[in-house]
């Protein structure tokens, strides 16, 4: 800021003058008012004011990115996003991937028992419908078989936990368990929360200390203590009980039956009351085992067998996947690859093609009836022209519903146009034009509602084109139409540009009135991905269409940008 | 080019020949409109030869042909002429359809008198310099109208809605007691439902509560950023305008199913954490929502008024001794304001006429009236849709005037300040 314009004379501080006077005295660099060089000076002037534009954006550019960019980049996230299968079946993931599919079998028995126990804790957790929605986008059918399972779980194993009681009444004791795996501390801190819960009443909501394993007993029975570890987890955080007042699940049982049969050396690590509970039960663990977790499975469902589910579930074992967006690609990723899915279930190509087509459709209609416009607008003197300006600016101003519901009003097979088309006997009551409820319906309604944004730009660039070029095209001999042609119309291409840009960036998300006016065979993309957000709930794919959609959005605006600058966007004449 | 004062000129010479060019050209559209009119009675044929005859009379009598027997000096009082033929059709109307017939008979007259003169006189050289050929004078008005077409088109579906919502009867098109004129078919019953019927007046309070909130945030950070955008060094200008205009051009779908998973989420949180209420949240979520979503449109016309902003004024302002916030609302501020303030509107609008972000972020406490506009429109529940409509289009006139208004002060403002 040196442009002060007061008399030098009169003002005791540094000048410009002073400063100028010191550049010629001394041979250094040139220096400003306050004795630094002038070019560290300006620097620093620009720095600042650099950071001042930057501080006053700075809030601005916050609330957009948290309010917008990151929701919108969570869904892209979303759209590869695979934990559900990972985070509710842990073991079974890491114990599946050596299976081999070629061979034709299922699984193995150590395959089965990690899902068995892995399934307990989700059925119990309520995860396994869950689970069972996510697999069956995959292969339809094994939502119903996971909601079974749900019921079946908690009975597997029971006759073997029948006959550890029968040997041993101890064992359908919690207290008995609990002896078994916790240490002393735990115990009397648990005997603690009891109390508290007891007084507590109806609303107590403090969660039971975390359980503690005695190191030597988890040594000696690992699988139990795994289990019993499952069922704890479950207790405490869902169920908010201790794992002092319930019997472990049946297959908590199986497991210690399990470990005893393996390793019957185990209840050497175990002294007084708990050994001999031990050795009560070690001949039943020893005749009851192996336990056959595939028959089990088989009793609950014979599906549980089918190698296309153990399949289905192995290709989908991965933290993220691209199952979402080949769907959307109509294509499925199976064991052997990526391939078509059948002819008849094609959905989303066709949906995404209509959508362009019609987009396309949309658009050029748009020129078609705003070129016109757009031209006897700049052409007619400012007064008519603003005044006729408004019949453009209204329906843009307008309410989207209001327009979408005009056109429903209209179209209809009851409404006014098939009303008058009848009374004019144009047409027969029985021939009533279907007009809505279809893509004419969608491509008439939306062709009104965007026209605005076709004629807005090209009226813009028209006012600039001079009259005179026409005029002298024809004054040199040119027709009517060649002076069009060749002067004028190249020199409104930027403006059929944007205005294309824009109606077709605007159609292709259009989600309102295709709804409202399209039927079933007018509907856009858009549909569908509403369609998966709130009916049904496949959340993984609405996010894989959504991304494509703004993958094409984006170029288009890249594309938008290179031909009219985002700094050129005009609203409203 | 309506009945304006004819051109003395014009009246005399240059007249295209009657027989053999004006009489043929109205009976031709007297034979169409007659044929049309014939067609609703029955009697095609009969109406589309009635018509033409009628054409060609109309013609002859606006060249003056029967001034002398009549009371009525057609070439000479064009508007006199003009409603002597309006009553002619209206009472054939009149008597082929009763009222209905009556109202499409004045149609058709207003239309058929002034074809007849239009065409007699000549006036459809006007547009046109005198040398053009007749192709170019055929081109000329056949494009304009064309272009009233295309106007129509815009105009039309928004204008029919405004009667229909009059409607008596739950129907969605006109009655035959509409089109008679009979008191009877009119009604406000379907404004009187709007106004008490408790789910659209929620509408309404919720659309008056969310809209204005969006706006201020809107507006207060979108002007704050558009003023650092016009500085003269930005790094980054064009990522960052890309960046805050992106609401504008993502697709509204997207942005409501990201918004959908992170709001819910939010709302959650502040629920949990803040031990705020669910319907608070609600609004919090929806208010956010729609800001992000209007401030593009106050980032485009701030900064559009900011480009002819004379920085010398602030410099001046400085000089004088204003500190920075000082400068900000004396000079700067009033000369942006218009800008300010239709930015503001647009962020209204936008909020206001918002349904796809608010159905997938809000619940059903946070029903607007869009929102339930769409519901009616998907349930076909009853046509006080229109009535809500004609409401809103009222509305959206005197946002329009408003905007028209600001739009031309702005220009005043920067023609008067220097450079």
């Amino acid at each position: 800021m040196t442009d002060a314009a007061a008399s030098p004379d009169k003002i005791t501080g540094p000048t410009p003058d002073t400063a100028i006077r010191d550049a010629e005295r001394a041979d250094g660099p040139m220096v400003a008012a306050d004795g630094r060089p002038l070019k560290q000076s300006l620097n620093r002037a620009l720095r600042r004011q650099k950071m001042r534009a930057l501080a006053l954006i700075a809030p601005l550019l916050l609330f957009i990115l948290l309010t917008f960019l990151i929701p919108i980049g969570q869904m892209l996230f979303r759209s590869v996003e695979n934990q559900i299968v990972t985070d509710t079946l842990p073991r079974t993931v890491v114990s599946i991937s050596d299976w081999d599919a070629a061979g034709g079998e299922p699984p193995s028995q150590e395959v089965f028992a990690d899902f068995a126990r892995d399934l307990t804790l989700a059925a119990e957790q309520r995860m396994h419908t869950r689970l069972g929605s996510r697999l069956n986008y995959e292969q339809p059918g094994i939502s119903s078989l996971f909601r079974q399972a749900g019921r079946g779980m908690t009975d597997m194993g029971e006759e073997v936990m029948e006959s550890l009681v029968a040997a041993e009444p101890a064992w359908e004791e919690a207290q008995t368990w609990v002896d078994l795996f916790g240490t002393p501390d735990w115990q009397a801190e648990n005997a603690d929360w009891l109390v508290l819960k007891d007084e507590g009443g109806m609303r107590f909501s403090i969660p039971p200390p975390e359980f503690e394993f005695r190191p030597e007993a988890r040594e000696a029975l690992p699988r139990t203590a795994d289990a019993f570890a499952d069922f704890e987890l479950f207790s405490r955080v869902d169920d908010i009980e201790s794992v002092a007042e319930e019997t472990p699940w049946p297959l908590v049982h199986v497991s210690l039956a399990e470990d005893l049969a393996a390793n019957p050396g185990a209840v050497e690590a175990f002294d007084g009351e708990t050994r001999a509970r031990l050795e009560a039960v070690l001949p039943v663990a020893e005749a009851e085992m192996p336990f056959d977790y595939r028959a089990a499975f088989a009793e609950m469902d014979e599906d549980w067998l089918e190698v296309s589910f153990w399949e289905t579930l192995q290709t989908f074992s991965t933290p993220f996947t691209s199952g979402y967006f080949l769907t959307a690609a109509d294509r499925k990723l199976t064991a052997d690859g990526v391939q078509m899915v059948p002819e008849d279930q094609r959905i989303y190509g066709t949906l995404f093609l209509r959508t362009m087509v019609m987009s396309l459709g949309i658009t050029l209609s748009c020129i078609l009836l705003g070129y016109p416009v757009a031209w006897l607008l700049a052409n007619l003197p400012l007064r008519t022209a603003n005044v006729l300006m408004i019949l453009v600016l209204l329906p843009f101003w307008t309410s989207l519903l209001v327009r979408t519901s005009a056109w429903k009003v209209l179209l209809q097979q009851q409404g006014v146009i098939n009303d008058l088309l009848v009374w004019l006997n144009i047409i027969s009551d029985a021939n009533r034009l279907v007009l809505i409820n279809n893509q004419t319906g969608t491509i008439i309604a939306m062709t009104h509602i965007l026209l605005p944004f076709m004629i807005l730009p090209l009226y813009s660039v028209m006012k600039t084109i001079p009259p005179s070029y026409l005029r002298a095209a024809k004054s040199l001999g040119a027709t009517n139409w060649t002076a069009f042609w060749r002067v004028y119309f190249p020199q409104s291409v930027p403006g059929i540009g944007a205005g294309s840009i824009l109606v077709f960036i605007l159609a292709i998300g259009y989600y309102i009135t295709p709804e409202i006016v399209g039927g079933t065979r007018g509907v856009f993309i858009s549909n569908r991905i509403a369609f998966h957000i709130s009916t049904s709930l496949n959340w993984g794919l609405a996010a894989a269409l959504g991304t494509i959609l703004l993958a094409l959005v984006l170029v288009l605006y890249w594309l938008y940008d290179r031909i009219v600058g985002i700094d050129n966007v005009k609203l409203g004449g | 080019m309506t009945d304006a004062v004819t051109n003395p000129a014009n009246a005399t010479k240059g007249l295209p020949s009657l027989a053999g060019f004006s009489a043929p050209i109205v009976a031709g559209l007297g034979l169409i409109l007659g044929y049309l009119g014939g067609n609703a009675a029955g009697l095609g044929l009969v109406g589309a030869l009635v018509g033409a005859a009628l054409g060609a009379l109309l013609a002859y009598a606006a060249a003056g042909a029967f001034d002398a027997a009549s009371p009525v000096k057609f070439a000479s009082n064009r508007t006199a002429g003009r409603w002597t033929m309006i009553a002619l059709y209206g009472l054939i109307g009149l008597a082929l359809g009763l009222v209905p017939g009556l109202v499409a008979g004045v149609l058709i007259g207003a239309v058929m008198s002034w074809f007849a003169y239009w065409i007699v006189r000549g006036d459809y050289r006007k547009g046109v310099p005198p040398y053009a050929t007749p192709g170019q004078v055929l081109w000329h008005n056949a494009f304009l109208f064309i272009c009233g077409a295309i106007f129509f088109f815009l105009i039309a579906p928004i204008v029919t809605i405004i009667p229909l919502s009059f409607n008596a009867e739950a129907f969605f098109t006109f009655t035959p007691e509409m089109l008679a004129l009979d008191p009877a078919g009119y009604s406000l019953r379907h404004y009187e439902d709007f106004f008490t019927n408790s789910d659209w007046q929620l509408a309404m309070r919720n659309s008056l509560i969310i809209a204005p909130f969006a706006t201020i945030i809107a507006v207060t950070l979108g002007t704050v950023a558009a003023i650092g955008l016009s500085q003269s060094h930005v790094p980054g200008r064009q990522a960052i305008m890309a960046i805050l205009i992106s609401p504008m051009i993502v697709p509204l779908i997207i942005s409501a199913t990201g918004m959908f998973f992170f709001y819910s989420a939010m709302g959650n949180w502040l629920e949990a954490n803040l031990g705020m209420s669910r319907e608070l949240t609600g609004y919090i979520k929806v208010i956010l929502a729609h800001a992000a979503l209007g401030i593009p449109f106050v980032i485009i016309t701030v900064t559009a008024t900011l480009v002819g902003f004379d920085r010398s004024l602030t410099r001046a302002s400085a000089n004088l001794g204003a500190g920075p916030v000082r400068t900000f609302f004396k000079v700067q501020m009033p000369l942006i304001l218009p800008g300010v303030i239709s930015g503001g509107l647009f962020a209204f609008i936008t909020s206001f006429d918002e349904v796809v972000v608010v159905l997938f972020v809000g619940a059903a406490a946070q029903k607007t009236l869009p929102w339930q506009m769409f519901i009616g429109l998907r349930e076909q529940v009853s046509p006080t849709i229109l009535a809500v409509a004609t409401i809103l289009v009222t509305f959206s006139i005197i946002l329009l005037t408003t905007v028209e208004l600001l739009r031309r002060r702005s220009e005043r403002l920067r023609g008067m300040s220097p450079g």
